[in-house]
């Protein structure tokens, strides 16, 4: 499979790869009493280091297909393969402490502290106490949960974003080389999953695992995937390829049905933020002296200024007008602050400005730090430029 | 299916389940001040039985059956066998809940959950009655007849406990590989202990309550000391023993909501 090209996206082509490909053979699940069997005959092959969003309506057998692949549901024929390896007959326990599992909200056990909640499959796995302890330490601050913080927190205690990423922590813990994820972040608002999304993007960065992510959202798994799986009924392949080429060439009308109207519009998901102009804007560290600064916003000709904190990261962005009021710049975070990642879509930055009603977003890079300003100007600008480039 | 057993088949969950609502329903500061109430209640309870016992004129037959030593007596066998039954029914109903709600047996549960339903729907001194007749009197049939009183609350709440478990994260927990043992122990158990506890009281109170009807096959308990104040129409008697009853229930529940309130699982 090294041939095939991986047409640009966020990732980069000389990224890390700890994960192992999967394949599929021939594999099907019938249940009793069903005439038509659930997943019928699917033959696949997951390259080691990729994100695969299977897509498709519900009940059409994905998520069947992707329990099959930790065999929390056994397959009625066919073989799965983890690399080189057949693991169709193995002990299914062993088999899943060496593939992450992500559900929806997480799935974390309310008795048990973010900590242990992590550190489950690890002790399973016998490693010893330091080991463990530092591993769970690492991977909060790997999904950006603060360990001191987080680690002896209940899950009742965490909003639903931080439960997701606890999830993801959980199931990263052993360090496996295949993460499942099943539709993990259908019951979060639109602004947290934006973040999760990103933030899936970055760890995925980092670490190079083989992802099979469920969704029946197509725009994240345009904006996630290296490659999409439509499936139909039966768990049928219907097109597995690229985001690109499949908003590109739908194989099939049920395809095009699916991507939906407006395809033209769907490539405001393949533009990443990172891949246009952003705003070089004035910015300001929390504590200083605001004469100063107000003095640095008026040279450079802008009316507003960014806030950082300690780290970098803006909380906020006051019009010069506010920021005259202050003697020293204000430590306060704007809790509605419009942000979003480099690694976001166009489209996620255009809906973050909808709904935060501003006519722009902050944008953030490495460890949250500020990269700059998108104005709706640039987002408008490229939709009329891909516009553009389909009616010519 | 006759309406009658319906309903109660239904009407004894329902109470079961409303009670397991109540006492999962937030542990804050005014749980606590509950908690410190009815101990209060019983000591007064207790210190009011005690100066009325010291202080009142009481014929003879009155002051034997009244003797600090008979009282004593009373209630040392009441709570025995409280305190006997209970424990059977802890090592019979729930084991046998948590086995009705595994895979293999899940099937059954419908046919135990009725022979329960029976046994609490049965009115309690017919049984009684039954058992005697079938077992002999004294102190064993007593404890088996209210062995099959109380058993249904402790039963029903297991399962009603561990079926409450959102099975997300039964799957979850499968999912990261941990063996079905391991889900039962360290997800459903403790996840379930607070319904089930309130299961455990539930049948602590029908216990004492019913223990009071021993008297009748020969088992003992506070239940004489009303029984004999009927048949001799001698009211103190029969205030006495229902007032101590009624004390210990309370002290009994209460000891039940103390277990709840530290054993509850911390997170939820």
């Amino acid at each position: 499979m090294s041939e095939t090209t991986t047409p640009a996206t966020a990732t980069p082509p000389d990224r890390r790869v700890s994960g192992v490909s999967i394949r599929l053979d021939g594999v099907t699940k019938r249940y009793p009493g069903q005439d038509r069997p659930a997943v019928d005959d699917v033959s696949l092959e997951i390259p080691a280091g990729e994100t695969v969003m299977f897509v498709g309506p519900s009940g059409c057998g994905k998520t069947t297909l992707l329990k099959m692949l930790n065999r929390l549901i056994e397959p009625t024929s066919g073989r799965i393969h983890l690399g080189d390896e057949d693991v169709t007959d193995q002990d299914p326990d062993r088999l899943r402490r060496r593939i992450g599992y992500v559900i929806q909200a997480g799935g974390l056990f309310p008795h048990m502290t973010v900590g242990t909640n992590v550190a489950l499959v690890p002790r399973m796995l016998g490693w010893d106490k330091r080991r463990t302890a530092t591993r769970v330490d690492e991977l909060l601050d790997l999904v950006g949960l603060d360990p001191a913080v987080y680690r002896d927190r209940y899950p009742r205690e965490l909003s639903g974003g931080q439960q997701q990423r606890v999830g993801v922590a959980r199931a990263l813990a052993a360090d496996p080389p295949v993460l499942l994820m099943d539709e993990p972040f259908g019951a979060v608002d639109p602004v947290t999953r934006l973040r999760l999304q990103d933030e899936l993007l970055r760890i995925q960065e980092e670490l190079g695992k083989t992802i099979v992510f469920v969704t029946h959202d197509f725009d994240e798994a345009v904006k996630l995937g290296d490659r999409i799986v439509v499936f139909d009924v039966g768990a049928r392949v219907v097109q597995y390829d690229t985001p690109e080429a499949i908003l590109a060439n739908p194989a099939e009308e049920y395809v095009a049905d699916f991507v939906g109207a407006g395809a033209t519009l769907k490539q405001l998901t393949l533009t990443r933020v990172g891949d246009v102009e952003l705003r070089q804007v004035t910015t300001a560290v929390v504590g200083t002296d605001s004469a100063q600064a107000v003095a640095a916003v008026r040279s450079a000709g802008h009316d507003f200024v960014v806030v950082l904190d300690e780290r970098g990261r803006p909380i906020s962005w006051p019009t010069l007008a506010e920021l005259t009021r202050t003697t020293t710049v204000p430590a306060a975070v704007d809790e509605r602050l419009p942000v979003v990642d480099l690694r976001s879509t166009l489209n996620d930055a255009l809906d973050t400005m909808l709904a935060a009603s501003q006519g722009g977003v902050v944008v953030t890079g490495r460890r949250e730090a500020l990269a700059g300003v998108l104005m709706v100007e640039s987002v408008m600008a490229a939709i009329q430029r891909s516009r553009a480039e389909v009616a010519g | 299916m006759t309406a009658a057993t319906e309903s109660s088949s239904l009407g004894a969950p329902e109470s079961v389940t409303r009670r397991a609502d109540e006492t999962t329903a937030g542990a804050g500061r005014g749980d606590w001040r509950a908690l410190a109430t009815q101990p209060l209640l019983v000591a007064v309870g207790v210190l009011a039985f005690v100066l009325w016992r010291a202080n009142a004129t009481l014929t003879e037959t009155e002051a034997r059956q009244l003797g600090w030593t008979a009282l004593w007596t009373g209630i040392r066998e009441h709570l025995l066998l409280t305190v006997a039954s209970a424990v059977i029914v802890l090592l019979i109903a729930v084991p046998l809940g948590i086995a009705l709600t595994r895979r293999p047996l899940r099937r059954f549960s419908p046919l135990i959950s009725g022979i329960a339903n029976t046994g609490q729907a049965a009115p309690a001194i017919g049984l009684f009655v039954l058992l005697a007749t079938w077992l002999g009197f004294g102190f064993g049939t007593t404890v088996v007849a209210l062995v099959v009183y109380a058993a249904l609350p402790v039963l029903r709440n297991t399962m009603v406990g561990i079926q409450g478990v959102d099975p997300r994260l039964v799957e979850a927990g499968r999912g990261m590989g941990m063996s079905a043992a391991a889900v039962l122990f360290r997800v459903e158990l403790p996840l379930a202990v607070p319904v089930v506890l309130a299961g455990v009281r539930t049948a602590l109170v029908l216990l004492v309550g019913t223990a009071t009807l021993a008297t009748f096959i020969d088992g003992g308990g506070l239940g004489v000391l009303i029984n004999t104040g009927i048949t001799l129409s001698l009211d103190s008697l029969l205030v006495s023993g229902a007032v101590l009853v009624a004390l210990l229930a309370l002290a009994v529940d209460w000891l039940g909501r103390v277990v709840e309130h530290v054993a509850r699982p911390k997170g939820l």
